[in-house]
């Protein structure tokens, strides 16, 4: 496996995984390549947090390749898989910042434990991630009181501080306010493109997305039900497609959870 | 029938799974070169939080079941005349028994329920998923430490407790009820044996610890992260390590003491 801008950086080929007896995906596909943002749309619970996990290797597929740069992430031993995840990074949809430490130790808290540099230069370090998502004036501050758009910012920074090559967000606009929600979205494309990222965005705000995602990837009933550029999927021909992105109540997705013939339970109500 | 057989069939195999857990977590934890320089400041905090925020009610409990001790035996003591064995009497129990369980218990407690909790809030605020992410092994980052602290505090603590439990003692048998004080403390000193009493009461707490500890730890590494989860994992804690210790005292003092 060559380095070249060509080989995409996550290669996911007939990927099966279950839980339980519940098949969450089905003989899946897809590619994530180098440089780009890629998203993976999709109805909430059809687990795409379930598929960044599987990429980190938090969780193994019953079958199926991810290649990460190279390696196949779940054939990996521990220590090989460790060394991969130093690569790679997750922006977690809580944001996940230890609650102990402030906002300047979260975010050197990477560069601490894998790294023997001086505390100067992780205090260089620490300044300049902090102010690449506007957070430098709030270093000594603790994440409890951060409002949760700047958690996740601070998050954000914690996760580029290792100059990782891959960056996972969790549904990175999930219940933020328009404007963090306007900062999130310039900061996940700027990075992108200022650090040479490669980045995988899981959510399902249509438009903001569809706003600076590069390639996307519509997820539905355990496999791909569309792929391609913004532009593209605005004029797929799948209904199930046009129904997500368009935000239809009722469609190939019903509005009505599964259920008995409303007249006849109705009139049972009487007997 | 067959359905309660069954049922205690899953049930068995379910506490058979979790000691296999909590014993893969332990090796997890321990496993490898401990890196003792880096993660130093871990350690004091930790050990710090389980030891030093413990020593107030484990001081102030030892003080009152010393005095209890006195007061009761003293009346028994009396019609015998033989008040000047109090001093043993006192030293004993607190040596034998009480110092290592009731420590074990109120440590479960204070410090096992607050373990549970941290570790559980820590799962389901998505931190240890996080660490893992980062490359960082949460076993080694966050149980190892606790697991330490918990083991080596708790012997000290019920150290601690059987002496101000003896000074308790004192206080009520000296100085309120008029034992011999030369009396209280020679009597002690013929009658306590450093191999037979004082150690077998240490080895006591060191299993107690690690019970107390495992259980703690696993609990909450284990909880299922949501409120309601983590709110029994520390019921659960309480509970399974409280039985755990009065259990194992029973066959540990009859190893010890039994025969």
């Amino acid at each position: 496996m060559g380095n070249t801008t060509a080989e995409p950086l996550v290669n996911i080929q007939n990927l099966t995984f279950r839980r339980g007896e519940r098949v969450i995906y089905d003989d899946m596909s897809m590619q994530f390549r180098r440089g780009k943002v890629t998203a993976i749309m999709g109805p909430s619970g059809i687990g795409k947090t379930t598929l960044l996990r599987l990429i980190g290797g938090q969780l193994k597929p019953d079958s199926g390749h991810i290649w990460f740069d190279g390696v196949d992430i779940p054939a990996l031993g521990r220590n090989d898989l460790y060394q991969a995840r130093k690569k790679m990074s997750m922006l977690f949809q809580s944001g996940a910042l230890f609650s102990d430490m402030s906002v300047f130790d979260n975010v050197a808290f990477p560069i601490r434990e894998h790294t023997k540099l001086p505390e100067e230069i992780i205090r260089m370090m620490v300044l300049m991630k902090l102010e690449a998502v506007g957070l430098r004036g709030a270093r000594d501050l603790m994440p409890g009181e951060l409002s949760g758009g700047m958690a996740r910012r601070a998050a954000l920074a914690r996760a580029i501080a290792l100059d990782p090559q891959l960056i996972m967000y969790d549904e990175p606009f999930a219940g933020q306010d328009p404007i963090s929600m306007g900062v999130i979205v310039r900061l996940i494309r700027s990075l992108n493109d200022a650090l040479g990222l490669t980045s995988i965005v899981v959510s399902h705000d249509v438009n903001e997305v569809m706003s600076i995602a590069d390639y996307v990837y519509v997820v539905a009933e355990r496999r791909v039900i569309g792929h391609g550029t913004p532009q593209q999927l605005r004029v797929h021909e799948s209904p199930l497609v046009q129904q997500f992105l368009q935000g239809l109540a009722d469609g190939p997705v019903p509005f009505h959870f599964k259920a008995a013939d409303y007249a006849g339970e109705l009139m049972e109500l009487k007997d | 029938m067959l359905d309660k057989l069954q049922q205690l069939g899953a049930a068995t195999i379910a506490s058979v799974q979790g000691f296999g857990r909590a014993a893969l977590m332990v090796l997890g934890a321990l496993w490898g070169r401990p890196r003792f320089v880096k993660a130093w400041p871990l350690y004091i905090k930790q050990f710090y939080v389980v030891g030093v925020l413990s020593l107030l009610i484990i001081v102030v409990s030892g003080l009152f079941i010393g005095m209890v001790l006195a007061l009761q035996g003293y009346t028994v003591l009396s019609k015998f005349g033989a008040e000047q064995m109090l001093g043993p009497l006192v030293a004993l129990s607190l040596l034998r028994e009480l110092g290592p369980v009731v420590t074990a218990l109120l440590f479960a407690g204070r410090a096992g329920s607050a373990l549970t909790a941290e570790i559980g809030l820590m799962k389901a605020t998505e931190q240890l998923s996080g660490m893992e992410m980062m490359a960082v092994d949460p076993l080694r980052r966050v149980i190892a430490p606790r697991f330490w602290a918990g083991v080596v505090c708790m012997p000290l603590l019920a150290l601690i407790f059987n002496a101000v439990g003896i000074l308790g003692g004192h206080l009520v048998g000296v100085d309120w009820l008029g034992v011999d004080a030369g009396g209280y403390w020679s009597a002690m000193q013929a009658n306590v044996d450093l191999h037979e009493d004082v150690l077998n009461g240490v080895i006591k707490s060191m299993v107690f610890a690690f019970l107390v500890t495992v259980i703690a730890l696993h609990k909450g590494f284990d909880a299922v992260p949501t409120s309601e989860g983590i709110s029994q994992a520390t019921t659960q804690t309480v509970v399974t390590a409280s039985l755990a210790v009065l259990g194992f005292d029973f066959v540990l003092t009859a190893v010890m003491f039994g025969g």
